[in-house]
């Protein structure tokens, strides 16, 4: 293909990825940009060109070698949900913007540490970003049919390099605060995700099922191979050795490459996302390895015996059958791997060099101003050259050295270099005891064999100087052979390194963390980080410092970085959490975390601790104090419990002593009522007694016939209230509990006979008919039949009373249930309110308007009925029947021989 | 002859009321109930009403309301003749425009009294 057409190509591509770039920027809240998706798939940065071509190289010349590399982080990414998790939420806390930062500030702030780490990023990284710039420039040539163009101006990469550098310098700087998330970058690199793996399995589909007959073909054909078998069995103990140190060195790589560090925590903006990135990136990484194999063993067949690099095959292929388009895809599929690597690790990178190196050893001087604005464009601009000057140096070591090895070799260096940091990283998190001086000292001794072992080896076969060193070791030491440290010979190159480096750095930092106790601000960010979930809410308050500061003076460190609007309204923020006056002249620990963080994401931690003791006058603490503080925070947090419970339960209390109250209230205003009532009821008969004696007495002349009736009244009024006496009286007992039950064996069939016997008078007066209904004369119950007698003899009598002046009918059943006896009375009258059937059980139930009167007896009768059969444990009801009379059902225990 | 109306759904006060109000001379209309009672003021325009306070249907209070919007009635004279003997039961009473409100048990000489006080006037 011709050269200007792929560059076409290619700078279309790259206006569409800017443009969703832009897109993304200005929408940074939409929800396209904010969904665990894009998180997960930004992830994915972590397959880069060596993944889309170094993978199917490897898998040709060396077999199942590639495997690892995919397989340490989808063993480890189960654990993300806890360990992550933890990083995200001390870097949001600390406003930690780097891998670097994250380290340095764990370790009290430590500006060499912060430093250091920087330097080895760089020095990991650098060579692999020069790999994607070769990777591009390779497949550039391998697509137009060139050969290598030692101009610079004629080299196709000079170009894309410096588009690169443009792009990420102006989208990776938006914000002064590092910690700030780049939305463009990330939609940008989640949607070059989604493309390379896209055109990765076109190319798979297109070689496995259109070149080849499918898998059983490619294997049929491949197994002919001499060295086939070989190459695809894990070969014994010392291979899976080799392979264990592979999965670990990958393990270490996805938390520590400055380039997932950046997605993975940086651009993180919701804690939930990792719950889809646990299962979305494994799946992710094993789609992209179904196809390695059938594509790198295609390539072996197609091209035996000639001289081809393994690492292009997934471009020669469809080339091989003049498939242009096929061809131009994996290309850009290979270009989108290759430009998300340089332009993420680049940010990663810049952000770093800026905050852990530039600023805190030089820079910060210059960054006096007192206005806003120019500090603020000086931090961007040392940023913005920072990313430029990477990639252009990235350009100059894949111009100057030319890399000789494959992919896959130099980005396995790379990570071993990265490895360095683990014992530091991993250690920060979990052990309280790590200190800088341990960090410092297992990461340079770490790096040293690493470059004993790997880097100077590798430099030394790069120059094809005398080999003597590899082959002999250091003045001809067996022992000191750089590739059998030891006489360790089972193991390659970039495992042994890894062992030996891996080994003494943590036992350094081991050792010299046991021996040389940390400062008390080491020990006092050891405590934030370990325990963050305790101070997640409140970190300023675990944060220890003693000494005097002045409010104004910080506020002015912050107003030179933030502006003052920016500040004025932090500030705020502040004194609104901690409930803190404004007035407040002095200046306490919390307040200085807290400046100590809004400045972190500007400068970086090491700087914005500099600054701000430049402004306060601090007082040293000893470690033992530091630990007695944290011991009382502790047994602090214990007592807020234990407070906070006690608080709970006063309120439940409290709510209840409320209900009980408005209880109390109530019964109070329904025994005013009673009482009312009863006054009243009592009255009217002696109101009608006292008229009539007083006529009788004052008046002589009272007719005969009517004498005798005014005494007739007398009397049935004085029975009355007799009777209602004797009610109230009952029901006293009942609510007071003195009245007795006494509960015998009895048939209320007879009962009810009785009882109708009783009322037999006032039934044939109004002409009224009685059924009783029951299936047996003999139905045997429990109960106490003089107080079941006055049950039934007031349901009857009520009925009676609401029975219609003409053709009443009341009918009594009977029925008996499993356990209970179930008797009804039912009248043909007018029946009751609905809203009624609960009401009319109260003592003097009356509707709604107190002074009107129901003409239901005493108004006491259902009330006994009711307490009578709650005595005997049964229930009595309400209710109107189809043809709308009332009728009022009771249950008693039915007679078994278990009750004696 | 005056005319009077007892409203009072007890029998046995309503017979007494009947008869010492007709042995003093007045024509008596009884009611059981606030009902009743406007059912004959319809009709009857009474000198003075007897009226009780609890009763089914209509009570007395919402009763005497109702006399108080009847221009024909505005002469009557009521009585209030009521168990409910508490102070804010008989400031209603009175608020409402009685012209007396007097406490169950009663004195009959008291009430004739009252009676002939107010319907001389």
């Amino acid at each position: 293909m011709n050269s200007i057409v792929l560059l076409i190509i290619l700078s279309v591509y790259l206006g569409l990825l800017f443009g969703v770039a832009h897109w993304a920027e200005k929408r940074g809240n939409s929800k396209w940009t904010n969904n665990p998706y894009v998180y997960t798939l930004s992830l994915a940065v972590y397959c880069s060109a060596w993944t889309y071509y170094g993978s199917i190289g490897v898998a040709a010349t060396s077999g199942l070698n590639y495997l690892p590399i995919y397989i340490g982080p989808i063993i480890v990414i189960p654990v993300w949900i806890i360990i992550l998790r933890k990083i995200i939420r001390i870097s949001k806390i600390n406003k930690v913007s780097s891998i670097a930062d994250f380290i340095s500030l764990r370790y009290g702030n430590s500006r060499f540490l912060g430093a250091l780490v920087t330097l080895i990023c760089i020095f990991g990284i650098l060579p692999y970003i020069a790999l994607q710039l070769k990777a591009i420039a390779e497949t550039f040539k391998v697509v137009t049919k060139t050969t290598g163009e030692f101009n610079i101006f004629s080299d196709t990469t000079t170009y894309v390099a410096i588009a690169l550098a443009l792009f990420a310098s102006y989208y990776g700087t938006r914000y002064v605060d590092a910690s700030e998330q780049r939305k463009g970058i990330v939609t940008a690199v989640a949607l070059e995700s989604v493309l390379k793996l896209f055109f990765f399995l076109l190319l798979g589909v297109y070689v496995t099922f259109f070149v080849f007959d499918g898998f059983d073909d490619i294997y049929a054909q491949a197994s002919q191979f001499a060295d086939f078998k070989e190459k695809n069995t894990v070969g014994g103990i010392p291979q899976a050795i080799n392979w264990f140190f592979l999965c670990i060195l990958s393990l270490f790589a996805i938390f520590l490459l400055p380039r997932q560090f950046q997605m993975s925590v940086v651009e993180n903006n919701r804690e939930s996302h990792i719950k889809t990135a646990i299962w979305l990136f494994p799946l992710y990484l094993l789609l992209f390895n179904i196809f390695v194999y059938p594509v790198a063993w295609g390539g072996n067949i197609l091209f035996e015996g000639k001289s081809v690099n393994p690492d292009t095959y997934s471009l020669l292929i469809p080339q091989f059958f003049d498939n242009q388009f096929i061809t131009v895809l994996v290309f850009l599929g290979g270009f989108s791997a290759a430009i998300s690597m340089i332009v993420v690790s680049s940010i990663g990178l810049s952000t770093m060099l800026s905050n852990n190196l530039l600023i805190p050893y030089g820079f910060l001087g210059r960054l006096q101003s007192e206005v806003q604005e120019h500090n603020t464009k000086k931090i961007v601009k040392i940023r913005k050259v920072g990313i430029f000057v990477l990639i252009i140096f990235s350009y100059i070591i894949y111009r100057v050295f030319v890399l000789e090895y494959n992919l896959f070799s130099i980005g396995m260096v790379s990570f071993v270099i990265i490895a360095q940091l683990a014992p530091a990283f991993f250690g920060a998190v979990l052990w309280r005891r790590g200190s800088k001086k341990g960090a410092v000292t297992g990461i340079i001794i770490g790096f040293l064999i690493c470059t004993y072992t790997l880097l100077v080896p590798y430099a030394i076969g790069i120059t094809n100087a005398d080999n003597s060193f590899i082959t002999n070791g250091l003045f001809g030491i067996e022992l000191l052979k750089p590739f059998q440290l030891f006489g360790i010979d089972y193991l390659d190159p970039v495992p042994q390194a890894l062992f030996w480096s891996i080994l003494f750095n943590t036992m350094s930092y081991l050792s010299v963390s046991v021996s040389f106790m940390g400062n008390y601000r080491e020990r006092n960010y050891a405590e934030m980080y370990v325990n963050i979930d305790h101070h997640i809410a409140t970190d300023e308050n675990a944060f220890i410092w003693k000494g005097t500061a002045y409010t104004s003076d910080i506020q002015k460190v912050l107003n030179r970085f933030l502006g003052e609007e920016r500040t004025k309204r932090a500030l705020n923020l502040f004194r609104l959490k901690y409930n803190v006056e404004n007035t407040q002249g002095l200046a306490d620990a919390r307040l200085i975390k807290f400046a100590e963080n809004l400045l972190t994401g500007h400068i970086g931690t090491a700087s914005a601790k500099i600054l701000i003791s430049s402004v306060v006058k601090e007082e040293k603490i000893t470690l033992p104090e530091v630990l007695k503080i944290l011991e009382e925070s502790k047994e602090n947090i214990l007592i807020n419990k234990k407070l906070t419970e006690t608080s709970k339960e006063l309120k439940a209390i409290t709510a209840q002593l409320k209900k009980a109250n408005e209880d109390l209230i109530l019964k109070d205003k329904q025994k005013d009522e009673f009482l009312d009532t009863i006054s009243h009821e009592l009255r009217t008969p002696i109101t009608a007694i006292r008229a009539a004696t007083e006529i009788l007495h004052d008046d002589d002349d009272v007719p005969v016939e009517m004498k005798k009736q005014f005494l007739s009244n007398i009397i049935t009024e004085s029975d009355r209230l007799n009777r209602l006496i004797t009610k109230i009286l009952d029901l006293e007992k009942f609510d007071s509990g003195l009245q007795k039950i006494y509960v015998t064996k009895n048939n209320i069939y007879l009962t009810i006979c009785e009882t109708i016997k009783q009322l037999k008078q006032l039934i044939e007066n109004k002409n009224i008919t009685i059924d009783l209904i029951s299936e047996r004369n003999i139905v045997k119950a429990f109960y106490d039949e003089d107080r079941i007698t006055q049950v039934l003899n007031n349901l009857l009598s009520n009925a009676i009373k609401f029975c219609p002046n003409q053709d009443g009918t009341i009918a009594i059943s009977i029925k008996e249930t499993d356990k209970n006896i179930e008797v009804a009375v039912e009248d043909n009258g007018k029946g009751i309110d609905e809203n009624d059937f609960e009401a009319v059980f109260d003592k003097f139930y009356q509707s709604s308007n107190q002074n009107i009167r129901k003409p239901v007896g005493s108004g006491l009768g259902l009330a006994i009925c009711k307490k009578i059969i709650e005595h005997h444990n049964g229930k009595i009801w309400a209710e109107n029947t189809i043809n709308a009379g009332a009728r009022l059902t009771f249950t008693i225990p039915k007679y078994s021989r278990e009750i004696t | 002859m005056k005319k009077i109306l007892i409203v009072d759904d007890e029998p046995n006060i309503v017979m007494s009321l009947e008869y010492t109000f007709k042995k003093n001379n007045f024509q008596v209309f009884i009611a059981r109930d606030g009902q009743e009672a406007l059912d004959i003021l319809k009709t009857a325009l009474p000198d003075i009403i007897i009226l009780d306070v609890m009763m089914p249907n209509v009570d007395g209070y919402n009763t005497l309301e109702q006399i108080k919007n009847d221009t024909r009635l505005k002469h009557t004279k009521v009585i209030f003749l009521s168990a409910k003997n508490k102070e804010k039961d008989i400031e209603k009473g009175l608020s409402l425009g009685a012209d007396l409100y007097m406490t169950k048990p009663f004195s009959v000489k008291k009430l004739v009294e009252h009676v002939n006080e107010l319907t001389n006037n």
